[in-house]
């Protein structure tokens, strides 16, 4: 709508919808600059961002946002599947030392997922710690049982089926559980947060990511050492996952969070132990403890016939 | 009206045109072929059988030659086949066997555990390459990934070698140089090949898998223990 002032000085247009109202028949088109607009996206797309903590990976928001909403295609197709491989290595590190390091006020889904599960982290960390379990078992028995004069080194091909059925179930079903309960709960206490199963997926995966050292770390014959490693590993682990599900629950009946939580951190510890118990065997004495049964045998058989002759 | 005037005036002179009958008009209505090769394979039904043999033997040789000396050729990838993976890991299966496996079950990998780790473990690392967004088809990888086994494979036909002579400390100390530079050969020269097909910032992603896999196989052949 142009004033009658001189037609050479620059006219500030008004928003397109003060415009609308003047005139219902005209189009107006509104050209944001990029900041804007991204802003606009983001607090229409319900997400409040916290300050500091967006503004070293801004820039990255900017361009997800940007490049155009998450197409959905039907699950049969095979980009359905590619929207969960959309991250990139250094998406991946990040993501693997923020589930190893709990910060107080970091929610893993919030800070590091940002609405983009994936699944190549999950799938990769657990096949990892599959053959990891399976390596670090076979190589720990064969060190404890390196002195014994009987023992035949077998690889133990077995025990890797066994590890990745416990492995992948935990992985999977766990958070299954867990997605269902929090649907079941949802409709009973109105939540505010809900996290979709992708993202618990996802949190279940990366949180796996801590016992690849701790199972490394087994293969050395000290109890000790073992029993330590196990407890850092479950506290850290145990501590993401239980600070990523307070928003979720706290809004609950007290009973329940204490439930919820309990639940979690007890499966948890229940992993961690079964495999330790399970693949690695209990350090036996070395000392001479054992060959001295054998050693006053010979003794005395070779006193026996030093004396007849 | 005046568009037929407008339509008929780029061919006003054709009309004047006229072809007497003395003139022959012959002439040959063939498209030339792009590439010989069309023709040498409608003739290929003509060739004896040892011709079509050598031919298919000679370009699993050469792709063998490419895995050894790994450039940045787009050979191995163009004319892919699946021949030479199947021999690898047919011979890889059978060299593993004969270990200490009649005891009990808790031995060394059976035949169809090699040859299913082999297969699937390619397969999985081939979608995995795929989902990430990589250029490359699903049987370029996986002949890829297949012809790569090949210095495991060797490295497996030396430990048994090693372990003929016996088994202590030092066959093991040989036997553990042998594994770790074939396996590193391996994974260099698969990466070599796939990692050109993904963009930079997820090359890293498409490694780590062909790195665990070649682990694994090459921990296989590492702990191959003979019976006693």
């Amino acid at each position: 709508m142009a004033s009658a002032n001189d037609p050479f000085q620059f006219q500030e247009f008004e928003e397109a919808a003060s415009l609308l109202e003047a005139d219902r028949d005209a189009t107006t088109i509104t050209i944001d600059d990029e900041d804007t607009k991204a802003e606009k996206q983001r607090i229409a797309a319900g997400f409040i961002p916290d300050g500091d903590d967006e503004d070293r990976l801004a820039s990255d928001d900017k361009t997800e946002l940007l490049s155009g909403q998450k197409k959905s295609a039907p699950f049969w197709t095979f980009e359905y599947y590619q929207q969960f491989f959309d991250i990139e290595t250094h998406h991946v590190r990040e993501r693997i030392i923020g589930s190893m390091v709990p910060w107080p006020r970091k929610n893993f889904i919030h800070v590091y997922l940002r609405r983009n599960p994936d699944l190549y982290g999950p799938f990769w960390i657990c096949t990892t710690l599959v053959f990891a379990i399976a390596i670090s078992g076979n190589i720990s028995t064969f060190l404890g049982k390196l002195g014994k004069p009987n023992y035949k080194y077998t690889p133990e091909f077995g025990k890797v089926t066994i590890a990745a059925t416990a492995i992948f179930s935990y992985a999977w079903l766990v958070p299954l559980a867990l997605w269902g309960f929090l649907l079941w709960r949802n409709n009973k206490a109105m939540n505010l947060v809900t996290y979709s199963f992708m993202e618990i997926i996802c949190v279940y995966g990366y949180s796996l990511a801590i016992y690849i050292p701790a199972v490394v770390l087994w293969i050395l014959p000290y109890e000790w050492l073992r029993w330590c490693s196990i407890m850092v590993a479950l506290c850290l682990s145990g501590s993401v996952l239980v600070m990523t599900f307070w928003p979720a629950v706290r809004d609950d009946h007290p009973k329940m969070i204490i439930a919820t939580m309990s639940a979690i951190v007890v499966l948890n510890t229940l992993l961690a132990v079964g495999c330790k118990v399970y693949f690695f065997s209990k350090p036996e004495t070395l000392i001479p403890v054992e060959h001295a049964p054998a050693a006053e045998v010979i003794k005395t058989t070779h006193a026996a016939a030093t004396h007849s002759t | 009206m005046a568009a037929a005037d407008e339509a008929s005036r780029p061919f006003a002179g054709l009309s004047d045109v006229s072809i007497s009958e003395d003139i022959p008009v012959e002439g040959d209505i063939s498209v030339p072929m792009g590439s010989s090769r069309r023709d040498d394979e409608f003739s290929t039904l003509d060739e004896p059988v040892k011709e079509t043999i050598l031919r298919d033997l000679r370009a699993v040789g050469n792709k063998f030659i490419h895995v050894l000396y790994p450039k940045r050729s787009s050979a191995l990838l163009r004319d892919w086949d699946l021949w030479g993976p199947l021999l690898l890991c047919v011979t890889l299966a059978l060299l593993l066997q004969g270990g200490s496996a009649d005891s009990d079950d808790q031995g060394g990998p059976q035949f169809a555990e090699v040859f299913v780790i082999i297969w699937f473990g390619s397969i999985i690392i081939t979608l995995n390459s795929k989902l990430l967004g990589g250029t490359i088809s699903f049987f370029q990888s996986l002949c890829v990934l297949g012809y790569c086994i090949m210095p495991l494979t060797v490295a497996m036909a030396v430990c048994r070698i090693v372990l003929v002579g016996g088994s202590g400390p030092v066959s093991f100390g040989v036997r553990l140089v042998v594994v770790t530079a074939s396996f590193g050969w391996s994974t260099f020269a698969s990466t070599a090949f796939l990692a050109d097909s993904q963009p930079a910032n997820r090359k890293a992603l498409v490694v780590y898998p062909v790195f665990l896999f070649y682990f694994v196989i090459g921990w296989m052949v590492l702990t191959f223990s003979p019976a006693q």
